[in-house]
Formats: structure tokens, C-alpha cells, sequence
């Protein structure tokens, strides 16, 4: 049997989503794992770039930050934030962002600010860096998450990155006009969201993992009806992973620290 | 004899450049992102000044913020990210000092310090964006309102507004343009005329010099008019908005610059240890701050076999194979 590391499996599910074409804001850790095996796996005419402006890296050693010297060599251009962010919600673009959260509700939305109340908090995090940003103005958001029940919640301790807000039409009524949660991709399987209610459900769930296992790590209700499971890493995929992508194994084997951007 | 007349009277040491511009209570900027090109040198200076009641402004400072929120010299904060990615997930420093509740914060996103540095570079007091939106930035004003009268902080924290160029429901948010009493930043190049010259990514540190009263350079080295003023293409601010300059080997470290050297893991790492703990993080300032007699002494507790393991490679821009572990 093929030994593979949760990280490895989530960099390859949130990796499928991409599309040749595609312009993918990627942050650090799992999420940088996952856009460049997308782009040597799955969408070789993706694009990678940094919110910290550093547009098509070589990517021949992996970032550990996204102002990591590694985000700005053999780039097609190195700018700043504001150019950065002029590409995240360019109209000509499908971008796709790849983010990470301490807490999600069931629409998407996240929290990467704090635990408990925002002037005490009981754990501050780093707050919103370009998260709330991107979530505004990209074309989808692909959200990577530990599947447990004090992550997936009824209610955000605090609202940093809008998803589908209330549901239904809501985020358009805020004034929104693209964008929204594409997929959340946990270390036990992947969930998306209702065409219309824009409810999150649950769409795979990965080898060895059972559905009871994730609605039992899940603090609100999510339909599973339409689950099936996922396809395990092939081995080439994983020799992609280990060999080009992360040689020299800093995030394949690490486990996910919450929350990253 | 002076070697370089040109910026002869903005030429100085750290200790003139902080003792001249960086006062008590002053608003300060920091150039730099997370874990590159925060101009370090700068940042314990300060702290070795004791300089008290800073109101920091931060898109994503790491390392500098982090040691100047736990040295003690911040006072409030505004900021939109404090983390050093791998390296501390949460800056050590800052999660205690809010979560103990010891300086003032307040809340805002990456672009939206970047637009309110940008507002304040192009004297508007303000700028409209759609950042913002249906999240709780919104809805939580972090500082107290006795201060929002106070020179320098917004009457408060965001507006909202009707686009009033459409017909229909189309809402924007304000965002109050920042003039930082003073940005610190560090580059790989100033010319011997004052130019200055940033490699790799600039992230939003021209926006925060332009938006500023005063503005402190560091550098790597400094090099001749002939030089800089080859391939003008490559520069990042014209002489006229830089007030002092200070030639600062690895004056980024433990961040890293662009072409010149990488970030020093084995630091990072050392530094998160020692902030979890109160005692510990004394005597890490005691020890790397308080307790070096000036910058070479720092380079040489560094050590040559770090120095040499982190040079970047000039053309590859950082150092390949480095254990980052």
C-alpha cells in the first residue's frame, strides 16, 4: 500500500480544482504545496503568484513564506502588494486562491483573527493579511482546514474572509459581485457548496476515512448524500510531489499548522 | 575627506538616525514583509533607544514588529498580519501582547494598509475600495474612541458609501489614508546620490516612504551616481524622499534581501523558542539588543559559518540547498 502524508493528500485534492489558464493566488505551507503540484500535475499553463507581488516563479525550491526570496526568483515580474492585488480581482482573470483559516462556518466564511472575544481574545492569530482581500475579490477560494469540530462551527468567533456570507444571494447584496467558497480541503476530504444555499456539503471523503468520521468532526449539520471517495495519490503523482515540487520534504511531511495563509 | 558630498549630510550611524527621527509617541512605518528585508538594524536600535509609545502601522511586518511589540516600545498598533510564515505561524510577541491585552490594536487586511499608505503618498485623506465588505473589520473598532481625536488616528476606522457614479446599489469601502511620522526601510542599494535602489519584491514600501514625513534608509552598500543612474528603470525612490542614510551590511537579518542573503532559519527558529517565554525573550533581547556594542559585534554572534551558509547566490537571488528546517 502507498504511504502518503495528509499534506500530500490535501496538495493533490485542492490541485485537481485547477484549470490551465487559471491565475492561482497561493499562500504558504499545504497551500503552496498544492499550486505547484497543480501546475506540474494537473494545469501546466496555470499561473502562481504571491500576494506579496512576485508573479510566475520558478518555484524550483519551495517558499516557507509568501515574501520568501523563493516567491521572487525566475519570476516574469516582481512588483509590489497593490499590483498584486490588481491582478486577484482582475475581471480578464479566473483567479483562484488557495487560503487557510482557524474556523469556518458553513458558508464559507472564515476566521483567521482570533479565538474568543476580539479584545480578549483566549488566542490571538495573525490576523487578516491579504485573506479577507482575497476572499473579496477573487474568483474562487479553495480553503484548506483540520477537520475538527471546534474548526467547523455555527458561528465564527469573528468574520475575517467573507465566503457565501448569509447564504442564498446574500454576498452579491453586499455589494460583491464575483467570487465566493469554491471547496474546503481537509486532512479528511472535501467539501463544496450548494448551487443555491450555498450550504456546505460533503463531496469526497479520502481513502480510509469514513462519512460518520466527518460529520462527527463537523459542528454543524452537512449533507453527505452525495459523497464519494476520493482517488488516492497515485505513485507518480507523489514522486512529482516529493521530487520537484518539495525536495527537500519541508511541507509533504509537516503536518498543518492553523492557520496559514 | 568625504567620500560621498552629495549625501554627506543625510550620511549617518544608527544611533544618529534613530535619536534624530524616532521619537516618543511618533507614528512609525516598517518596510519589508514577514520574513524579508525588514530592516532589523533599525528596529533594535530602537529598542536599544528605549523609544516608548510607537503607534505602529503594519501591513505584514513580521520580525521587526514582533521585536519591537515585545521590547516594549509599541504602544498601539494597527496592523493587518503579524506572522513569519513557517517560522511562527502567529508572531510570538504580538499574540501575547494582545491576547494580555498590553497595547492598543486595531484590525485592517493586507490591501487595505497598502491603499491607506498609497492615499497618504497621494495627499488624499482617503480611499474607496471594495475590501472589507461583510467582514468583521467592519464591525469591531479596536481602539478605544478617547483616542480617536488624537493626531495622527482616523475619527474612525472605516465609512461607507453609496458609489456615487451609479444608479444602483453599489456600496464601497473608505478607508483613511496613513502619513507615518517616520518609515524605516532597508535596500540593497542607495547611490552615492541619494537614489535608492530595492531588489526582488518591494511589497509596499514605496508607498509608506512616499506617504511619509520622514524616511530612514538602510542599505547594503552604497554605490556611485554612474552606477544607479545607468539603468534608472531598476530604482525605487528618487534622492529627495530618503532624510538619512546608513550603510547596513545584513542589515536585514535574521530576514532576508534579495540577492544578497537568505533568512537565518536557525535564528528564527532560536528567536521563536525564546519569545514563548517572558524570561527567556529578556534574555534574548539582553543578549542580541541590549548586549552588543554596535553591528559588526551583532554579525560576529552571528557567526561566518551562518554568514556564508545564508549568502545568497547573486544570480539565483537566494541561497540554494539551505537547511530551512
Amino acid at each position: 500500500m502507498i504511504q502518503y502524508s495528509d499534506n500530500e493528500m490535501m496538495a493533490l485534492a485542492a490541485g485537481r480544482f485547477i484549470k490551465d489558464g487559471d491565475i492561482v493566488f497561493a499562500g504558504t505551507g499545504v497551500s503552496i504545496l498544492a499550486a505547484t503540484a497543480a501546475k506540474r500535475i494537473f494545469a501546466p499553463k496555470a499561473v502562481i503568484f504571491f500576494e506579496t507581488g512576485g508573479i510566475d516563479p520558478s518555484l524550483d525550491e519551495i517558499p516557507m513564506a509568501v515574501a520568501d526570496l523563493r516567491a521572487m526568483a525566475g519570476t516574469s515580474l516582481n512588483s509590489g502588494l497593490i499590483e498584486a492585488f490588481s491582478i486577484v480581482g482582475h475581471r480578464k482573470l479566473h483567479t483562484v486562491a488557495f487560503l487557510g483559516a482557524a474556523q469556518i462556518d458553513r458558508y464559507g466564511n472564515l476566521n483567521t483573527t482570533c479565538i474568543g472575544d476580539y479584545f480578549k481574545p483566549k488566542t490571538r492569530f495573525s490576523g487578516s493579511g491579504g485573506a479577507c482581500d482575497v476572499a473579496t475579490f477573487a474568483s474562487g477560494v479553495i480553503t484548506f482546514m483540520q477537520h475538527e469540530k471546534r474548526r467547523f462551527v455555527e458561528k465564527l468567533d469573528y468574520l475575517t474572509s467573507v465566503g457565501w456570507y448569509k447564504g442564498g444571494n446574500s454576498r452579491k447584496e453586499l455589494g460583491l459581485r464575483r467570487g465566493g467558497a469554491l471547496a474546503v480541503v481537509t486532512n479528511l476530504g472535501v467539501l463544496r457548496f450548494h448551487e443555491e444555499t450555498k450550504e456546505m456539503y460533503l463531496t469526497e471523503y479520502f481513502p480510509g476515512v469514513t462519512i460518520d468520521k466527518i460529520v462527527e468532526s463537523t459542528g454543524f449539520p452537512i449533507d453527505t448524500s452525495m459523497a464519494v471517495e476520493a482517488e488516492a495519490p497515485t505513485p507518480g503523482e507523489l514522486q512529482i510531489l516529493r521530487e520537484e515540487v518539495d525536495p527537500q520534504r519541508l511541507i509533504c511531511q509537516a503536518i498543518l499548522e492553523a492557520p496559514q495563509k | 575627506m568625504n567620500r560621498y558630498p552629495e549625501i554627506a549630510d543625510r550620511l549617518m550611524g544608527l544611533d544618529e538616525a534613530v535619536s534624530r527621527f524616532v521619537k516618543d509617541g511618533c507614528q512609525l512605518a516598517i518596510g519589508g514583509f514577514t520574513i524579508t528585508r525588514n530592516p532589523m538594524a533599525v528596529a533594535y536600535e530602537i529598542v536599544r533607544q528605549r523609544v516608548k509609545d510607537i503607534h505602529l502601522v503594519c501591513h505584514s511586518n513580521g520580525q521587526a514588529l514582533d521585536v519591537l511589540v515585545g521590547a516594549g516600545c509599541v504602544r498601539r498598533l494597527e496592523i493587518a498580519y503579524g506572522g513569519n510564515g513557517r517560522y511562527a505561524p502567529t508572531c510570538v510577541r504580538f499574540k501575547k501582547a494582545v491576547q494580555r491585552s498590553e497595547i492598543e490594536f486595531e484590525d485592517y487586511s493586507n490591501y487595505q494598509m497598502s491603499l491607506r499608505f498609497l492615499a497618504g503618498a497621494l495627499s488624499i485623506p482617503f480611499i474607496p475600495t471594495k475590501s472589507g465588505l461583510g467582514s468583521d473589520l467592519m464591525n469591531y473598532e479596536g481602539f478605544p474612541a478617547g483616542i480617536r481625536k488624537e493626531e495622527k488616528v482616523a475619527s474612525k476606522k472605516y465609512a461607507r458609501m453609496q458609489n456615487p457614479f451609479s444608479e444602483e446599489k453599489d456600496e464601497v469601502v473608505l478607508l483613511p489614508a496613513l502619513t507615518p511620522d517616520v518609515t524605516i526601510l532597508h535596500a540593497q542599494f542607495v547611490g552615492d546620490d541619494g537614489t535608492v535602489r530595492m531588489k526582488g519584491l518591494t511589497f509596499a514600501d514605496i508607498e509608506q516612504a512616499k506617504a511619509a514625513d520622514t524616511v530612514i534608509v538602510t542599505c547594503e552598500d552604497i554605490v556611485p551616481r554612474s552606477f544607479i543612474r545607468t539603468d534608472p528603470d531598476q530604482n525605487s525612490l528618487p534622492p529627495f524622499f530618503v532624510d538619512a542614510i546608513v550603510k547596513v551590511p545584513y542589515g536585514a537579518h535574521p530576514t532576508a534581501c534579495y540577492g544578497f542573503y537568505d533568512y537565518d532559519p536557525r535564528h528564527l527558529n532560536l528567536y521563536r523558542k525564546m519569545a514563548e517565554d517572558d524570561a527567556r525573550f529578556k534574555e534574548y533581547l539582553d543578549e542580541w539588543v541590549y548586549g552588543v556594542s554596535s553591528w559588526d559585534d551583532y554579525l560576529t554572534k552571528v557567526g561566518m559559518e551562518m554568514i556564508l551558509k545564508i549568502k545568497a547566490n547573486p544570480v539565483i537571488g537566494y541561497a540554494p540547498g539551505l537547511d530551512r528546517k
